[in-house]
């Protein structure tokens, strides 16, 4: 083995880059070095030249790392080994990777799993809709590799029986059809690709219209012929006049297997929980935000009405992201992990109002009103997102329904909660490249 | 923590009672040690004295998070990221908010770098008397070169003291970026199945905390993480890789659903804290708006499931807000009501002809009541009604705000309603029920504000000083 190199050429190439501190270097005459295996080399005068051969490597080694050159990587890939104590090489080598499996367990003690609760009725089962919706029979919390989510999450999307107020930028989707319900329940269908419709009779309030339980049943019967998609229907939330409401709506829609929405501990439950036993509906079981009224309802409802287990859904509230999610987030959460662990008193499938969000000054309001705030930046974009958000930090405490009311937030929750239940097929990503991602 | 209950705990402690630590007694001081609320160095004596030193040590392993924690950055800035013990929030409380850093990178041109930065260091959105804020700065690689990365370091330095995580592959490139950065305890992303020796060499040589990447390969994960931990290097993250879109996203969640179960479980090789990188979304999306969406959607996930570190790439406010909020959500600590104290707070300078308004000491409420009323100017007179710490209409619903309440509340705080020319009481509009009931009670004529306070200011021009 014979190495030549003459250090004379090395300064040549330095001197077009233009490297600054050569200080320290000099390197004198044209020293050729000759190391060859044979002997001629005294032990002193190869300890010598070796050490002035590794003094001048230094410093080269130096420039180099200045340069950008990975120096380390090459001294430590030639010399095989750690370069102890090396001031160029810095720190140690760690010759290999310890083995190791990764391995985890699934969830034992979830072994009960959530009620399914079917809505809607075809004509096999003496209704007129065209589809059913089925929530409910998770064995896991929501999307975990415990166990299959056997459905999907579904959206209904809410219709009013009069105008209402709305933030500016979810009213800019329904101005051709608000005094319509009909039509407005064929557009979030048609256009807005809704699961389900939820007709919200609030003009029957007595503080609004107080419009007779028999007409706003009219705009039920509307409803279901607009539309063939399963149907949710909601009062006012006046609780005197509600149970009147949705008995006469239960009625005109006998074998349709709506939601009737809702029974609450502050009304006459037994009412409607009879309506919708009396006419083969679910209904929704509404507390607020507390786990233990939540179980008393479902109790009242199952053993003092005799609503069978597969027609009862819950609605535990939903606060908006920045207003209580935390709070919601956290009882819906609870609510699900009992329901897994076997309090059967829980074991419900979901639904959120998670049109609530929109009560969120930061998803309607054209700027804060914080003169310290950085720039809220445009609302047409705050408040979908707003809306998106909440509905799918729930999502992942287990809710199953969504009653929502902005397209583009439906359109956005429904994509992310059908990609993680698995269902959405997308081109793989190269993620490996996305430091250097131009974006 | 290896222990849960109180009585474990106090067999490490003195037994004493001295109350040193302010706590009435040694179990008292044990039941704040479980709840994370004190640490084990507040107890004085067993830290001070020999003779318990044992203990402690033990004590103290005994005590430690399950995630470990760990520190980028120095100083006040400086951010813990990791340190938790459970799998759900109800279960005691999420520790160490989830980091929120937000890139740069080295072909940007200089005035562009700069106020990129400034953008994210600056946003600030009033919370719960307190402003939400942006965390961190991800510079990353473009160029691949080392010059240019150092250089773009440097001056990300100069304009900002945020902590960074510098981004790169290239060994060299990471080393041009710690000769710069390395005191100020940069996050290093990331060492994978090709440079890991590298850059487990340049951990150690600056002493710095690093990220492992292994996408979608949990065992080459739990591999590097152990190898970096028992050569010493402690700080480490973990990045299994965060797949944007379809089938992908549900594996990445899964990941992380897996990773933090083990380590909760007690597998101290994986018990790390975690980073998802929610800005791939920049990959799978082309509009602008579009990318922002999904990126925040992804960063949301990520923020409720067990990420303790996010790299994003939209500054919009429309993605930052909702971020903040989340991640706000998740870390509350569920154990504590949040209150102010039950008062009549002064708003600017009042004076005999300023309003009397009322609210609850719920904290969201007050605060977001006391900063629309002081950023817009208004003088006035503010009560805290002592609400147990219940928002205004969950409280008039509840029973916590009454008209007695409301009468109790003025007296308390020694309020005399005869130093205003006006006695005048505003109610929020959530509370106009109890309008007649307040008349009653204090004698004051009661005026009905608007249902948000954002509002309150308008309201103020259009009904104050109230006709006679
Ligand atoms: C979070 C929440 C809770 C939490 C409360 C947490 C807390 N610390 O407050 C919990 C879970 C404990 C709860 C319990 C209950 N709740 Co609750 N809850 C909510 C929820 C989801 C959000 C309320 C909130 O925090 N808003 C945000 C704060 C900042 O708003 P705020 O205090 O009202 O302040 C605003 C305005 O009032 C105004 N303002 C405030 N002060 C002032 C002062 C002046 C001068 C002016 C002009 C304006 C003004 O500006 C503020 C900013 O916008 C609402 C539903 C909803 N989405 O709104 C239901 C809601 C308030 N709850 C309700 C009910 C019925 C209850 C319960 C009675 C339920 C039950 N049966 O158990 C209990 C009562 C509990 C109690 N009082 O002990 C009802 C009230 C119905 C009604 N109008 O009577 C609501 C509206 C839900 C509903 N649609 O039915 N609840
Ligand atoms: S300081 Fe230590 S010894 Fe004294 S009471 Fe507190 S826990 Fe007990």
């Amino acid at each position: 083995m014979s190495n030549k190199m003459k250090l004379s050429g090395l300064t040549d190439i330095l001197k077009d880059l233009d490297v600054q501190s050569l200080e320290g270097v000099t390197i004198e005459g044209d020293i050729e070095l000759d190391i060859s295996g044979g002997g001629g080399l005294n032990p002193a005068m190869a300890y010598a030249l070796g050490h002035e051969a590794a003094q001048i490597s230094m410093h080269v080694a130096n420039i180099a790392r200045m340069l950008g050159y990975p120096v380390d990587q090459l001294f430590a890939a030639s010399m095989g080994g750690v370069p102890q104590q090396a001031p160029v090489a810095g720190a140690s080598r760690i010759p290999e990777l310890l083995p190791a499996k990764f391995d985890v367990s699934k969830m034992s003690e979830w072994a009960t799993p959530i009620q399914e609760v079917t809505l809607g009725a075809t004509s096999a089962d003496g209704g007129s809709r065209k589809n059913t919706v089925t929530l409910g029979g998770e064995n896991a919390l929501p999307y975990y590799f415990d166990a299959e989510m056997p459905h999907r999450n579904y959206v209904t999307m809410d219709v009013f029986d009069m105008p209402i107020s709305m933030a500016k930028s979810v009213k800019e989707n329904y101005g051709d059809v608000i005094n319509d319900p009909a039509d407005w329940a064929k557009k979030v269908v048609k256009d807005f690709n809704a699961d389900m419709v939820t007709i919200h009779l609030i003009s029957t309030d007595p503080l609004i219209d107080d419009t007779p339980a028999r007409e706003a049943a009219k705009v039920v019967e509307d409803v279901l012929q607009a539309v063939k998609v399963p149907i949710v229907i909601g009062g006012s939330g006046n609780p005197k006049k509600d149970p009147e409401v949705l008995e006469k709506a239960a009625e005109v829609a006998e074998g349709e297997r709506v939601l009737l929405a809702s029974a609450s501990l502050n009304l006459d439950y037994e009412r409607v929980a009879k309506a919708a036993t009396d006419h083969g509906h679910a209904v929704l079981s509404w507390t607020q935000l507390e786990i233990n009224a939540q179980k008393e309802l479902n109790r009242k409802l199952m053993k003092q009405c005799n609503v069978p287990r597969d027609s009862i859904v819950m609605d535990p509230t939903t606060a908006a992201l920045g207003y209580g999610l935390d709070y919601a987030y956290t009882n819906m959460e609870r609510i699900r992990l009992a329901g897994l662990m076997g309090d059967d008193e829980l074991t419900f499938p979901m639904s959120s109002g998670t049109t609530n969000a929109w009560g969120a000054r930061e998803s309607w309001m054209k700027e804060s009103p914080l003169k310290q705030d950085s720039d809220w930046g445009p609302r047409e974009y705050r408040g979908p997102i707003w809306e998106i958000v909440t509905g799918l930090t729930l999502s992942l405490a287990g809710n199953d329904m969504f009653m929502m009311m902005h397209p583009t937030s439906v359109q956005v929750l429904k994509e992310i909660t059908q990609t993680l239940y698995g269902s959405i097929e997308a081109e793989e990503i190269d993620i490996t490249k996305w430091i250097g991602a131009e974006v | 923590m290896k222990i849960n209950s109180p009585l474990e705990a106090y067999k490490f402690l003195p037994g004493t009672n001295c109350g040193e630590c302010g706590e009435t007694s040694c179990m008292a001081f044990a039941s704040h040690l479980i709840d994370r609320s004190l640490q084990a160095t507040d107890c004085i004596p067993l830290i001070e004295e020999k003779k318990y030193k044992k203990k402690y040590d033990e004590l103290v392993t005994l005590l430690a998070p399950e995630i470990r924690e760990v520190v980028i950055g120095v100083g006040d800035n400086a951010i813990s990221i990791g340190g938790d013990d459970v799998l759900h929030r109800h279960k005691l409380t999420f520790f160490n908010k989830t980091a929120l850093a937000y890139d740069v990178w080295d072909t940007m041109e200089e005035a562009d770098l700069v106020e990129r930065v400034n953008k994210i260091q600056d946003f600030k959105k009033f919370y719960v008397g307190d402003y939400l804020t942006l965390d961190m700065i991800a510079v990353r690689s473009v160029s691949n070169d080392p010059e240019k990365f150092a250089a773009t370091v440097k001056k990300v330095m100069e304009t900002t003291d945020f902590p960074m995580v510098l981004c790169s592959f290239e060994p060299a490139v990471l080393r041009a970026g710690l000769e710069v950065a390395a005191e100020k305890r940069p996050l290093l992303y990331a060492a994978n199945k090709d440079n890991w020796q590298e850059v487990a060499a340049l951990a150690q040589e600056f002493n710095v905390p690093v990220t492992v990447f292994a996408p979608n390969d949990l065992d080459l994960l739990k591999s590097m993480a152990k190898t970096f931990a028992d050569n010493g290097i402690e700080d480490v993250v973990l990045d299994p890789g965060t797949f944007p879109t379809g089938k992908g996203l549900k594996t990445t969640l899964n990941n992380f659903l897996k990773i933090r179960r083990a380590g909760i479980n007690g597998d101290r090789d994986i018990a790390f804290p975690i980073m998802a990188v929610p800005f791939t979304a920049w990959m799978a999306h082309d509009d602008e708006v579009s990318a922002s969406y999904w990126e925040t959607v992804v960063a949301s996930i990520f923020t409720v499931k067990y990420g303790d570190i996010m790299i994003m790439h939209s500054i919009e406010p429309y993605a930052l807000m909702p971020q903040l909020h989340i991640r706000d959500t998740m870390y509350t600590d569920p154990r504590k009501p949040v209150t102010v104290d039950p008062a009549v707070y002064e708003i600017g300078s009042p004076t005999a002809d300023s309003p009397l308004l009322v609210t609850t000491n719920f904290a969201l409420t007050y605060y977001t009541v006391e900063s629309d009323l002081s950023s817009n100017g208004v003088d006035c007179y503010l009560t805290a009604i002592d609400t147990d710490g219940i928002g205004v209409e969950a409280a008039v619903a509840g029973g916590q705000l009454t008209a007695a309440k409301i009468k109790k509340g003025l007296d308390d705080a020694g309020f005399d309603m005869g130093k205003l020319t006006h006695k005048v009481i505003v109610l929020p509009g959530l509370a106009a029920r109890l309008q007649g009931d307040v008349e009653d009670e204090t004698g004051a004529g009661v005026m009905i504000g608007p249902a948000d306070s954002g509002r309150l200011p308008g309201w103020m021009e259009q009904n104050w000083p109230p006709q006679k």
